[in-house]
């Protein structure tokens, strides 16, 4: 914005300035506006070097003016038109924000009728669209891809799309609340509380309940320990709640992978445990995406496994 | 011929010396000085608060690794770049950054809208090796970063520095600075000051 000046001063400033500057180009260019007879072409800058050597003071190309008048003129016709001279906004009324606006409103129009059409069908409706698809893909590689991968099969850390398993739910309306609001699953640390050994055991009883090999002993001892500190979430046979986002234990997915490594450590350390201000580990898309772009990612993700 | 001639202006060098470096300066006089009296560029946008000292420290290992080589911090007003970034990048909000780290090339994204896009989890993993959440990325690693603390040592210097370039800091905060990074790692500053870019207008526009 050129017109929040402090004082209308610089405003004056600005246009002083262009203005004689344009002038004093005219100016030149008339001066230096001479034309010479062939006889007179021994006129020199009557600057003489080592005795004899002078320079011949021949006037400006003919076509290098036109050029420069051709210049002055664009800009005079630039500088009505466009914003320039000091707070005038131009002729135009050109700014580069309304450009932009202009160029929302036109993506606006053309896209909407799209979007309207998609957000009265159901989400099952939708995921067996193949337009929507094609358009919700694409809205998935700009937004989703970069934790969930471009195939939607995640990443250490990041869930995986298409293995139906649902930490916060598979529904269409848990999907839709999973993007809109985001997701904050934390898993505590329980160094303190379980010890060494403590961990070791859990962590052999948990990947019991997955069917994953383990020390049979350490299961066992670990059992009780489960059972008093990880119910409350995780549930009384590890299944896990979509109402806080715990996972569900016994079956073979993981997010953060099954090695007794991987598993020990959420125990210890916990996940997700450092936030920093308003971060939500699956942040929230409302303010990215328009209702009618998370109606379309919504039927993606859960066309992704129905 | 008189005052324009060459014989003037090139015999007299003082003269001529003087009078390009006011053809020279006029461009600066025109478009520079005037922003400084500028509302829109002087004032911060509203809600604006100084970096903490955590996010300050990250902003300064962001400088010190040349991330503005690769990134820019500057959404400009188009829709492609609406559409994958967020709002445009308005002048209130760089008025306590000095310098702007606004960059010129974009190797790597665009960053000024870049908080609480990404969980801090992401960022570290990112950070670490890119190529684990982003497959052809050719970002390198900056594994040193989660086992480097902060650098408490000089924060409140640096903090006093930028209040006498204007940032509203008050002493209590200057002195809390260093309590505030204590145990912590370039890595947190550095997702903390990346988990804060471009959020004060975010939430504005909310």
């Amino acid at each position: 914005m050129m017109s929040d000046f402090t004082s209308g001063f610089w405003s004056i400033y600005i246009i002083a300035f262009t203005v004689l500057g344009f002038a004093f180009c005219v100016f030149l260019l008339l001066a230096m506006n001479r034309k010479i007879s062939k006889e007179e072409q021994q006129e020199t800058t009557k600057h003489v070097w080592d005795g004899d050597l002078a320079e011949y003071n021949n006037p400006l190309p003919g076509w290098w003016r036109i050029m420069f008048w051709g210049l002055l003129a664009f800009s005079a016709i630039y500088l009505i038109y466009y914003p320039g001279l000091g707070s005038f906004e131009g002729v135009g009324k050109w700014s580069s924000v309304g450009q932009f606006e202009e160029e929302m409103a036109q993506l606006e129009a053309q896209t909407k009728p799209l979007y309207d059409r998609y957000s009265v069908m159901s989400v099952q409706q939708v995921a067996q669209d193949s337009v929507a698809m094609g358009m919700a893909e694409r809205l998935f590689l700009n937004n989703c891809a970069q934790c969930h991968g471009s195939d939607a099969r995640g990443a250490i850390g990041f869930p995986n799309l298409r293995s139906g398993a649902w930490n916060w739910g598979g529904t269409p309306e848990a999907i839709q609340e999973s993007i809109a609001g985001g997701r904050t699953g934390v898993m505590t640390p329980f160094a303190e509380v379980l010890g060494d050994a403590g961990a070791d055991q859990v962590t052999a009883f948990v990947r019991a309940l997955s069917g994953l090999d383990h020390d049979a002993g350490a299961a066992a001892a670990g059992r009780p320990l489960f059972e008093e500190n990880c119910v409350s979430c995780h549930g009384e046979n590890g299944a896990g709640s979509q109402a806080v986002g715990a996972p569900d234990l016994t079956d073979d997915i993981w997010v953060y992978s099954s090695s007794d490594r991987a598993i020990r450590e959420s125990i210890v350390y916990g996940r997700n445990m450092e936030m920093t201000g308003g971060t939500q580990a699956m942040p929230a898309h409302k303010d990215l995406l328009s209702p009618g772009k998370i109606h379309l990612l919504t039927a993606y993700v859960w066309g992704l496994t129905n | 011929m008189s005052f324009f001639s060459h014989q003037t202006l090139e015999t007299k060098l003082p003269l001529l010396i003087i009078l390009m470096a006011v053809v020279v300066s006029i461009g600066g006089l025109v478009l520079n000085i005037p922003i400084f009296f500028q509302d829109s560029t002087t004032k911060p946008v509203a809600g604006l608060k100084p970096y903490t000292a955590l996010q300050l420290e990250g902003r300064d290992i962001y400088i010190r690794e040349g991330c503005h080589g690769c990134h820019t911090q500057m959404v400009r007003p188009f829709r492609s770049e609406n559409e994958r970034y967020g709002h445009y990048s308005v002048a209130g909000e760089f008025v306590y950054d000095h310098p702007f780290q606004w960059g010129s090339r974009r190797t790597g994204p665009d960053l000024a809208r870049l908080g609480e896009r990404y969980s801090d989890e992401w960022h570290r993993v990112h950070l670490r090796n890119p190529r684990d959440v982003v497959p052809d990325s050719n970002m390198p690693n900056y594994l040193w970063l989660a086992t480097t603390p902060a650098d408490a040592g000089t924060i409140v210097k640096r903090m006093g520095a930028l209040k006498i370039l204007g940032i509203p800091y008050t002493d209590a905060e200057i002195n809390a600075a260093p309590t505030e990074l204590e145990g912590k790692t370039e890595e947190d500053a550095l997702v903390a000051y990346m988990q804060y870019l471009g959020m004060t207008l975010k939430r504005t526009i909310r």
